[in-house]
């Protein structure tokens, strides 16, 4: 990225613009909170751009308009859908436990924003540039089940609890082969920091340099999130046609809406954590080629032109990364829709025959393959 | 070695069959002006997709001269298998001195009807017909009992020369 | 020393009820399925009837035997003209009424008609059991399509009607040949879509093959007919064993798979939409001409005796016996419903299965519940 103004020049000015007036606790305190409000407004903008775009996708698939009553297009109809949730009951049912009922949704919720942390949004636009960025997204999406497990476990329902229980089983077991995919992109970037992982992506993607064992991690990583997200085929925690609604049967109002809100996020941060080990993050696309117009491509990418252009005009080149990260994130979601609205449900044992038998070993072949690799220096 | 082809092959199955699906699915999102199929209803009222033989709401049929052909012979009535149907008749005294049987109520109560067409078709006169009402619901159920015959309406004559046949 | 590790008898799991329905997603209606689990197995499936009975046989002693017809079309309200079709051919069989040529094509276009879109309806709704939703909606956009038909020629979309003693209640419209023309050339193109996207899908035939075994012998104990048992090889077909109608005259194949598991089922339906679709085209370069029914006296009586018919319907033998007293009102009216014998194939194919699959199983063989409880 060859761009005259940087993120973290931008965000070392009001770092020392905030120094001079005040004392350096207050600063932190500051810079923290504002920091992660905007990282949680951001994910937020996505998260309704995401339900407008489902609803559209599952719409146009299904030979409907989808939403086209609330605004142009039906832009607004996930506020009046917010509104209504909002006004609606919490219903807690009479036997069910009550502190672990109203625990679970925001547990989940919780996690699921834990996660968000180390995700490098932009060069220098990083919440918490840890050098165990990859690791903590791993470990924090893991206990996202907890938050399942509690709903369906509190509501004392027969369907909540078998919903709970599938889910708990299929998340721990696509949690090894999403683990493994990103451990051989791990190995190959050698780094766990997300910012590093996607400055090694400079000279192209993961899933272009790494042949195609990293083409094969990347498949391996979208199939088994879709799982983790318990996204459709694999949406056997709310199978609607044999569980009404799997482990959120019981909840109502807003904490039903926070279990919406949460797959939604899942999915983002999902996405998220895809673009940035496979599809270079906010890193624009880069031919690995040494040819004359594979270089043209190249700069032109990199907004090479721009340098020539006057200063006020090179700002609008901050956006460049966001519009290729946030280009990524939205691609990789438009997938899983459109496997969601096309494929049949998998039953409880293929799911986990896939895993177990399929996905698995393939992974841990492709991990060594990807280690040989390494080691022989044979990736660009 | 055969079952390590056959493994690949189902492998391969699997994939080519997924991606014929998906191939489907993204033709009908990416030709959203061909594939759309719904109505948007209340918009399109003014000129609505129903057929007109579609067979609604029961009326009895007038003419300009607010004249209809119903003789009260309650065949429609005895037809109906929801009751749906009340032929009220009175007797009135005709220029001639003779009593006569004409409508006074043609009383339909459209909460009970099924629209089976069984009254259209039992009606010797053809004095009622099924329009393409849809939009039938309302607040007041009591709004659904419905009197068809128009205020002041009578019975249309015969003309005069079939009549003189007859006789 | 005493043995720390806990015994089997301590870890005992204990089974489970479940009742799937009446207000479920997946059984289409209001039947409530007990089922006993253990884990995610299958024990027991005990079927439980009587949401929907609204005493339809015992109504018909009350109405004569015109208005008894409009009875019918609730029942199977999937398949209408052919319910109709049954009761208006044992009433002209006990009047000895004759029937019109150009009704009874009438009749048996509207029929497969009729089991096509009751079929589309059936390949959208198991789909969306085995969980994938898109399908539906192709699904009534075909079905859409024919209900227009229906809605022109007809009159109603989908409790017709239209099939009565002595002939169909009115004409088809002057237009209804070519446009029932155009309508088989797309039904025949959106047939390779379902193909396309649902019976080449690897995740479907994985579902479905080798799942809910229904052997022969059990379905003719339990009496199924129709698709669910030819797709056990069971030669069943009425429209082949007792035509009628001049179903003898057309060209047609009877399906039979001896799969009898949920994709033969499958393929079964499908196969047969393809031949509906070939009965109507070899009836539709000659529709007779001529009368459209013969007219019946005001109120209907027949001759003191018991009749009974039977016709293909969607699902299955559909049969409707009546007693006649000689009366205006029938005596007994008794429908004979293949959906009601089906049913019984729930337990026996589900049990030992996972869950998911009793969703299959009752979407194969094509449940619809008004049609069991009358
Ligand atoms: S359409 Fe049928 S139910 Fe309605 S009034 Fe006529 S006979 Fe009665
Ligand atoms: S509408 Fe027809 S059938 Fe009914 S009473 Fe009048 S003339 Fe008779």
């Amino acid at each position: 990225m060859i761009s005259m103004i940087q993120f973290s020049d931008v965000l070392a000015w009001i770092h020392q613009l905030l120094s001079s007036c005040m004392a350096p606790w207050l600063v932190f305190l500051i810079e923290l909170v504002v920091a992660s409000v905007a990282a949680v407004v951001a994910l937020l903008v996505c998260v309704i751009i995401m339900v407008y775009m489902e609803r559209k996708v599952a719409g146009h698939m299904q030979l409907r308009h989808g939403p086209n009553r609330v605004g142009w297009h039906g832009v607004c109809q996930l506020f009046a859908d917010i509104i209504k949730l909002l006004l609606k009951e919490c219903f807690t049912p009479t036997r069910a436990d009550k502190l672990l009922f109203v625990v679970a949704p925001v547990l989940s919720l919780c996690v699921s924003l834990l996660a968000l942390a180390p995700i490098s949004w932009g060069p220098g636009l990083v919440l918490w540039n840890t050098n165990i960025g990859v690791l903590f997204v791993t470990a924090i999406s893991s206990m996202g089940v907890i938050g399942i497990l509690m709903a369906g476990w509190s509501s004392n329902n027969k369907y909540a609890l078998m919903g709970a229980m599938r889910s708990g089983a299929q998340i721990v077991s696509y949690e090894l082969s999403a683990g493994l995919s990103i451990v051989a992109i791990v190995a190959l970037a050698g780094t766990l920091n997300t910012g590093g992982i996607i400055e090694s992506q400079a000279n192209g993607w993961w899933i272009l340099k790494g042949h195609l064992p990293a083409f094969f991690a990347f498949i391996i990583y979208i199939i088994a999130s879709t799982a983790e997200c318990n996204r459709a085929p694999f949406d056997l925690a709310e199978a609607e046609s044999e569980l009404t609604a799997g482990y959120h049967t019981e909840y109502s109002g807003m904490q039903f809406g926070i279990f919406y809100l949460n797959e939604y996020i899942n999915m983002g941060v999902v996405s998220m954590v895809a673009s940035t080990l496979f599809l270079g993050g906010w890193q624009p696309f880069y031919l690995p080629f040494d040819f004359g117009w594979a270089h043209a491509f190249n700069d032109i990418m990199a907004l090479k032109f721009m340098e020539t252009w006057p200063a006020w005009i090179s700002w609008v080149s901050l956006a460049w990364p966001l519009v290729w990260f946030f280009g990524k994130l939205f691609l990789i979601i438009f997938f899983m829709m459109w496997f969601r609205w096309t494929f049949p449900r998998l039953r409880i044992d293929q799911l986990l025959k896939l895993e177990w038998k399929y996905l698995l070993p393939l992974s841990i072949v492709n991990l060594v393959i990807i280690a040989l690799i390494v080691v022989l220096g044979l990736h660009f | 070695m055969k079952a390590l082809y056959n493994y690949l092959k189902e492998v391969a199955f699997a994939f080519v069959s997924l991606a014929n699906g998906l191939l489907l699915t993204l033709k009908y999102f990416v030709t959203p002006w061909k594939s759309i199929i719904t109505e948007n209803y209340p918009d399109n009222r003014a000129n609505p997709s129903v057929a007109d033989e579609f067979a609604g709401e029961v009326i009895l049929i007038h003419d300009e001269n607010n004249e209809h052909k119903c003789t009260a012979c309650t065949l429609c009535q005895l037809a109906c298998p929801n009751n749906s149907i009340q032929i009220i008749s009175k007797q009135v005294e005709t220029e001639d001195g003779k009593k006569k049987k004409v409508l006074d109520k043609w009383v339909y109560h459209l909460e009970m009807c099924t629209f089976c067409k069984q009254c259209i078709d039992a009606c010797p006169q053809d004095a009622i017909k099924m329009t393409n009402s849809y939009e039938l619901s309302c607040f007041d159920r009591s709004t659904l009992t419905k009197i068809l015959n128009q205020p002041g309406s009578k019975l249309k004559e015969k003309p005069k020369v079939t009549a003189k046949v007859q006789e | 020393m005493e043995n720390p590790i806990v015994t089997p008898s301590e870890l005992k799991t204990e089974e489970f009820v479940v009742n799937i329905g009446p207000q479920h997603p997946a059984t289409h209606g209001v039947l409530r399925v007990e089922a006993t689990l253990d884990g995610e197995i299958i024990k027991d499936v005990l079927p439980h009837l009587g949401y929907i009975h609204r005493g339809i046989e015992k109504m018909t002693e009350s109405l004569g035997y015109k208005q008894s017809i409009f009875l019918t079309s609730r029942m199977d309200y999937l398949s209408a003209h052919i319910n109709n079709h049954v009761c208006a051919l044992a009433i002209e069989k006990a009047a000895q009424i004759e029937v019109p040529a150009r009704a009874k094509a009438i009749r048996i276009i509207m029929d497969e008609l009729q089991r096509l879109t009751s079929h589309e309806l059936w390949w959208g709704s198991c789909a969306m059991d085995i969980g994938a939703v898109t399908p539906f909606f192709l699904a009534f956009r075909d079905r859409e399509r024919i209900l227009e038909l229906f809605e022109q020629n007809t009159g109603n979309r989908l409790t017709m009607s239209y099939i009565i003693p002595g002939g169909v209640m009115n004409d088809v419209r002057p237009d209804f040949v070519p446009k029932l023309k155009a309508l088989i050339k797309s039904i025949k193109e959106y047939r390779k879509e379902y193909d396309q996207l649902i019976t080449g899908n690897f995740i479907f035939q994985h579902r479905t093959q080798g799942i809910g075994i229904l052997s022969k012998e059990q379905a003719i104990s339990l009496g199924c007919t129709g698709p669910t048992a030819r797709a056990s090889g069971l030669s069943c077909d009425i429209r082949k064993l007792y035509p009628y109608d001049g179903y003898e005259k057309l060209d047609f194949k009877e399906v039979i798979d001896y799969g009898c598991d949920n994709w033969a089922r499958y393929v079964v339906r499908m196969e047969e939409m393809n031949q509906s679709i070939h009965i109507i085209e070899q009836l539709l370069d000659n529709l007779p001409t001529g009368d459209y029914r013969t007219k019946l006296k005001g109120v209907l009586k027949l001759p003191a005796g018991e009749y009974y018919q039977r016709v293909e319907s969607a699902r299955g033998e559909l049969g409707v016996y009546i007693v006649s007293d000689g009366g205006a009102k029938p005596y007994r009216m008794k429908f004979r419903t293949p959906c009601y014998s089906n049913l019984g194939a729930v337990k026996p194919i589900s049990v030992g299965m996972k869950i998911a699959d009793l969703m299959a199983n009752m979407a194969t063989i094509d449940l619809v519940i008004p049609d069991m409880d009358r």
